[in-house]
């Protein structure tokens, strides 16, 4: 018994199209995703067209003496006290106190990143990794608020040490022995701050070293520093450049914690341990206050300038760092 | 043909150390701690970091010389670089301890009931503690982060799904201006907010402000978190969904994302946790008050980490034990954030 087949008498529908034309919901979706893509590109370039459309008349009326001023005077045009507005000192001091912070924070992150990859025990590896985001995520103003009641008075007896056996070095001179809220002291602070920042770049690239190398290094009879001497410090110190160039970039734009700590002094001062530095970003907080139309167009100057420099070295660390873990080298 | 025993072979661990020498290790360490305050009183050095500098180089000291002792001179060079790198983690340990330590032992006396229930209205920054609070703070700050959230996260989310869904032309721009966001100095972002808002717009210092500023520097942290778990979806869930025939925005938007909401939802409170504690910005932004404001568009508000910074920068004794007060809610808030965060992304993994 076999059913029989009957015709089918309906309508036989057209063979689809076959294309890879995105549908209209498709088209929709990506240009949306696409254009919040952009988002940073824009916000990127605003601020930078925003800063300058303030700040242009202040960097046109000082010329380049706006960079390599050491002056910073709002003016009082009735007494014919000229208005002189250079940032050169807060230049300066911004990269004093970052550079202070990076000596600290770069063997300290560095050793704390070995440590983690190769000489932890497996129970304490999580919990000190924990610690050490934990470090990023404490406010800058708490830090601030420790660094000028706590840490201020260990490191002003350091200090004294410091300037008593190694005086004779030009940096460690002081002019009077004033020895609270200096570069130095901001410089502990900052250091602290990019402490986990370089550890965590470092300990990326450190966990990247290929294993056969490390194999080879003990086959042939290194000990664990020898063979991080020989494999791993060469392989990971590009990267652990990159690391450092990005915490010297957080370095110099950090704000509330160096206010806090360091007298805001408008006059280079290269004797780190003397009372007396600054920094662009803390400027702008300290004049903002009571700051009339023409210096808060000075202000604004000033953030275009610490805007761009840490641009600047952004991008090369981002450079360094990618380079590293995309060759491998 | 005899067989081997197998079960009789023990692994042999030669580096481990035997019980004797574990003793004379801990033995040193003793040693080291006795002989801490007797250094203590004849050198030049005091105090508790003093102690602490006299007993790491001690212990360190004697360590180095027992693995000589014990190995050869030629070692030297592996027992002073181990001492140095556990020397390392212990100084990047010593100053957080001693922030939360600090923050916790000095902001618990200005911590009250009423820090929680009052604002500074009626209250002038050095009274007692059992007047006024940081009510207007706290409210402020929720105010601020949660628009700044609702700005920031599908901004956040976009980029990081343009960087894995579309991947068009400009990823490798992207991707670099994204990074390179993340190092704009915040002192930057208010200046910006505040040049193209209060000055050019001529609106009011408000929390709106605040919150704008501080979504610039929210972004890049939402943007790269959600880009790193988006990266982790398998790719045979959007392949399954296009093989469904569902469209490439069907596939995302019931697929993709929903795989990845626990991930996401971590992005977004490290990003909240990034900027909760920022002050700068806000100091240009919403100047602060001392009372509670509500109106998120009309006014300055308050928010904690300027409350701390505001106390602080007067100077007077119980005013700063208040800023202590205030710092030790800010870690707290921020301290929740963190360990919420750790807890979602560790329970996928």
């Amino acid at each position: 018994m076999t059913a029989t087949l009957t015709e089918y008498t309906g309508v036989i529908p057209e063979k689809r199209q076959i294309t890879n034309k995105p549908r209209f919901s498709d088209k929709v979706f990506r240009f949306i995703v696409t254009s919040g893509g952009f988002t940073s590109l824009i916000i990127l370039g605003l601020i930078a067209l925003f800063l300058l459309l303030r700040g242009l008349p202040v960097i046109k009326d000082m010329g380049f003496g706006f960079i390599t001023g050491f002056e910073w005077n709002p003016g009082d045009p009735e007494n014919g006290v000229p208005v002189k507005f250079g940032i050169g000192a807060m230049l300066i001091g911004t990269i004093v106190v970052a550079v202070i912070g990076l000596i600290m924070a770069l063997p300290i992150a560095v050793g704390t990143a070995l440590f983690l990859t190769y000489y932890a025990p497996e129970g304490v590896k999580k919990p000190l990794t924990i610690a050490v985001d934990l470090m990023a995520a404490i406010p800058s103003v708490i830090y601030g608020l420790w660094g000028f009641f706590v840490l201020m008075s260990h490191a002003v007896y350091w200090e004294k040490l410091i300037h008593k056996y190694l005086g004779f070095i030009p940096f460690f001179k002081m002019q009077a022995p004033v020895y609270e809220r200096s570069p130095f002291i901001a410089g502990i602070v900052v250091g602290i701050m990019i402490i986990p920042i370089i550890t965590a770049i470092s300990r990326e690239v450190f966990s990247q070293v290929p294993l056969d190398r490390i194999q080879a290094a003990y086959a042939l009879g290194a000990t664990k520093w020898t063979m991080i001497r020989s494999v791993v410090l060469p392989f990971g110190s590009s990267g652990v450049a990159g690391g450092a160039m990005l915490g010297l970039g957080r370095a110099m734009g950090e704000t509330i914690a160096i206010y806090l700590v360091l007298n805001i002094y408008f006059s280079p001062n290269f004797q780190v341990l003397f009372s007396a530095g600054g920094n662009v970003a803390s400027l702008i907080v300290s004049k903002f206050g009571e700051a009339g139309e023409y210096e808060l167009r000075g202000l604004m100057a000033a953030g275009l300038i610490l805007f761009i420099v840490t641009l600047i070295v952004n991008f090369l660390s981002n450079a360094i760092v990618k380079r590293t873990s995309r060759t491998g080298k | 043909m005899a067989t081997l025993d197998y079960s009789s072979v023990k692994p042999q661990k030669p580096w481990r150390l035997d019980s004797k020498q574990l003793a004379l290790n801990s033995g040193i360490f003793i040693i080291a701690i006795l002989l801490t305050p007797v250094l203590l009183n004849i050198t030049a050095l005091n105090g508790k970091l003093g102690g602490a500098f006299i007993f790491i180089v001690l212990a360190t000291a004697g360590n180095i010389l027992l693995s000589v002792i014990r190995q050869g001179v030629k070692t030297i060079s592996t027992s002073i670089a181990a001492s140095l790198i556990y020397v390392a983690t212990g100084l990047v340990l010593l100053p957080l301890a001693s922030v939360l330590i600090t923050v916790i032992m000095r902001g618990k006396d200005a911590i009250r009931f009423n820090t929680l229930t009052q604002d500074m209205r009626f209250s002038q920054p050095d009274a007692a503690f059992t007047e006024g609070g940081a009510l207007h703070a706290i409210l402020g700050t929720v105010e601020i982060v949660l628009i700044a959230s609702i700005i920031c996260v599908p901004l956040g989310i976009l980029t990081a799904l343009y960087l894995t869904e579309i991947k068009g032309r400009f990823e490798n721009l992207v991707r670099f201006l994204v990074q390179a966001m993340s190092g704009v100095p915040s002192i930057v972002a208010g200046l910006f907010i505040y040049s193209v808002l209060i000055v050019t717009l001529g609106a009011k210092y408000s929390a709106f402000a605040g919150a704008l500023a501080l979504s610039i520097l929210m972004l890049p942290t939402v943007a790269r978190t959600s880009e790193e778990v988006l990266k982790l979806i398998p790719n045979d869930l959007r392949e399954a969904g296009v093989a469904l025939g569902a469209t490439q925005w069907r596939t995302v938007a019931m697929v993709v994302v929903p795989a990845a909401k626990s991930g996401i939802l971590t992005a977004v409170i490290l990003g909240v946790a990034r900027v909760a504690g920022e002050t700068a910005p806000l100091l240009l932004t919403i100047l602060g008050n001392t009372s509670t404001h509500l109106n998120p568009f009309d006014g300055p508000v308050a928010a904690l980490p300027l409350y701390t910074f505001s106390l602080m920068k007067t100077g007077l004794e119980v005013a700063v034990n208040r800023a202590w007060g205030g710092a030790l809610i800010l870690l707290t808030l921020v301290l929740i954030l963190f360990i919420t965060a750790r807890l979602l992304s560790g329970k996928k993994r």
